[in-house]
């Protein structure tokens, strides 16, 4: 039996960056790039279903991306992920979270996982797209933005809980092999340790090209995508006013704004 | 291609009111006066909901009866790709909720549609539909377009466009869907329960809510006993409340609460996913007290105080000597 984990190397912006010449992404000098907050939690819950299994449980955690992607991958390796994938090569460039849904189902066909985890969001660009996208290439059930989650390695379903609108949680069976996206707060991410991260760094890496996936040039990027960037900007600054001074000066005018917004009851 | 499909939202009996901003943003997007807005209800009894989306600017409402009675990706699926199919519209929006998380994408991948989640504008430049959404944390905006694909999903961010005011008498027609298997059973609904925190922070008129730059759970009470000192209600961000620091009963957002009834909202150390506005970013008064200049909040705040929260937190406890 066996868990695919989806997970992402996002990226977030230096205080300072610069939009690159074309004008459709951030220069990647500004980038600061980690693994997915999300997907911590997406391979936290497969970890935690091999763990408790009875019978084997082979937990692979598959990325696409450019070389330094592994880093995310290395992650899943030192929290216990036996496996890790990288999908990639030039093609794949300006995918959207479509065409990269298209690699990942082609990936879960060649490994033939019984629940394909990928995070509810990613901390970026947030599109909340991936993980369904890859369910509709497979026709697999799905469910998104799971809370709770109990599953039993042999059993042909397994049982969940959405997290809806105002904390209202919703609850139902789904058949196996599904697609789940997994919302923070499910469970606790574990640390890695000094040792396991030791170890990950020298366990392989798979890298596999769209080719080899039987995936089209035509499949992925600009041309397999729903979506094409036209454009990035950095838009208007908001209209923050900002309280300056000492922190007494700063802390006075916030107790007056309270006094006065509060009719003075405080 | 032409024409504007909204897809209603409903959820237990209960039209969601995202539907109605659909309606409006829809009917800023028609490309000529008569192009034509419908409202699809994809619902076991979709009919019950006709009075209620008959709002200004609809032309048109088609019931379409699914089977599952509450959210089904596979009915919502099936039935919404068989009433694109034979509609073609140009534009089918829907709401960016936890519902169409669920089925929204597997929808774009079946028809091979163009595809954008979490837009907050959509316009059509040089005859090109433009969808704009945020990037990296919503510090840069993000303008999409849909080369080769004669229909676009669009889902579109809450609280942007304003509901229609007035109301209108559309044509209703039906469509009947194949009935799709469904792979997903024994669904209930569980309310959140507040646990031992009886708290309403839907009625709260002052909140002071922390989050991830509280740093540790030791901390909590300091904020606790400051909220307390200057009349406010305590609440906080995800981390906090998933971290058990405190009930899920105080998180204010898309998941949590909405401040409803707030008129001055003082967020300590929180940084601004876009999750956490969704539940305050309406609120009149909305102070920011943050360490990192580039924090989100200040671009939604009426205020910014840019300083270490905890030298402004025991500031601000000696201007509120008991």
């Amino acid at each position: 039996m066996k868990i695919l984990v989806a997970v992402k190397q996002v990226a977030a912006l230096d205080e300072d960056f610069e939009i690159r010449a074309d004008g459709k992404d951030v220069d990647p000098d500004f980038l600061v790039r980690d693994l997915n907050e999300w997907d911590d939690f997406s391979l936290e819950e497969a970890m935690k279903i091999k763990e408790a299994s009875a019978t084997p449980v082979e937990v692979v955690a598959v990325c696409v991306g450019p070389e330094d992607a592994d880093e995310a991958l290395r992650k899943c390796l030192a929290k216990g992920a036996d496996r890790a994938i990288r999908v990639w090569d030039e093609t794949v460039v300006g995918s959207d979270a479509i065409a990269i849904a298209r690699l990942i189902a082609a990936v879960a066909r060649r490994e033939q996982p019984q629940l394909l985890f990928a995070g509810a969001q990613s901390a970026d660009h947030a599109f909340a797209a991936t993980g369904m996208a890859v369910a509709a290439f497979l026709d697999w059930p799905h469910a998104a933005v799971i809370t709770q989650l109990t599953y039993t390695p042999g059993e042909e379903g397994a049982t969940l809980r959405r997290e809806l609108e105002g904390g209202v949680l919703h609850e139902m069976q789904i058949e196996t092999p599904a697609v789940l996206t997994i919302q923070l707060g499910i469970n606790t991410p574990r640390y890695a340790s000094l040792r396991s991260i030791k170890q990950a760094a020298a366990k392989p890496i798979e890298v596999l090209t769209p080719q080899e996936l039987g995936v089209p040039e035509s499949a992925v990027g600009e041309a397999g995508s729903a979506s094409r960037v036209r454009r990035m900007y950095v838009p208007e600054k908001g209209r923050a006013q900002m309280i300056e001074g000492s922190i007494e000066e700063q802390a006075a005018r916030l107790a007056q704004l309270i006094r006065e917004r509060t009719g003075g009851a405080a | 291609m032409s024409g504007i499909l909204v897809i209603a939202e409903q959820r237990r009996g209960e039209l969601r009111p995202v539907t109605l901003e659909l309606v409006s943003a829809a009917q800023q997007l028609r490309r000529t006066p008569d192009e034509r807005v419908a409202v699809a209800i994809l619902a076991d009894e979709p009919d019950r909901f006709i009075p209620e989306v008959s709002v200004a600017g609809v032309d048109e409402v088609i019931t379409v009866p699914v089977a599952a009675k509450d959210f089904d990706p596979d009915a919502l699926e099936a039935a919404a790709l068989a009433l694109i199919e034979a509609r073609k519209p140009a534009v089918v929006l829907v709401p960016h909720s936890i519902d169409a998380f669920g089925w929204a994408a597997a929808l774009a991948v079946k028809g091979d549609y163009g595809f954008a989640t979490d837009v907050f504008r959509i316009a059509y430049e040089d005859g090109k539909l433009i969808a704009t959404r945020g990037g990296y944390g919503q510090k840069v905006n993000v303008e999409l377009e849909f080369p080769g694909k004669p229909v676009v999903v669009v889902a579109l961010r809450a609280s942007v466009f304003k509901p229609p005011e007035g109301r209108s008498r559309p044509a209703v027609s039906r469509f009947e869907p194949s009935r799709a298997g469904t792979r997903l059973t024994g669904k209930e609904f569980i309310e959140a329960s507040a646990g031992e925190d009886d708290v309403d922070m839907t009625s709260a008129e002052f909140i002071l809510a922390i989050g991830r730059g509280i740093g540790e759970q030791a901390n909590v009470e300091r904020f606790r006993e400051l909220a307390d000192a200057v009349g406010a209600v305590l609440g906080c961000s995800r981390p906090i409340a998933d971290a058990g620091w405190l009930p899920k009963s105080r998180q204010i957002g898309q998941s949590g609460k909405t401040a409803s009834a707030c008129k001055l909202y003082v967020a300590m150390g929180i940084s601004g996913a876009i999750q956490h506005l969704a539940g305050m970013k309406h609120v009149s008064t909305i102070v920011a007290v943050n360490a990192d200049p580039g924090a989100s909040i200040f671009s939604i705040a009426t205020y910014g105080v840019k300083a270490d929260i905890f030298e402004i937190a025991d500031a601000l406890r000696r201007q509120f000597p008991n």
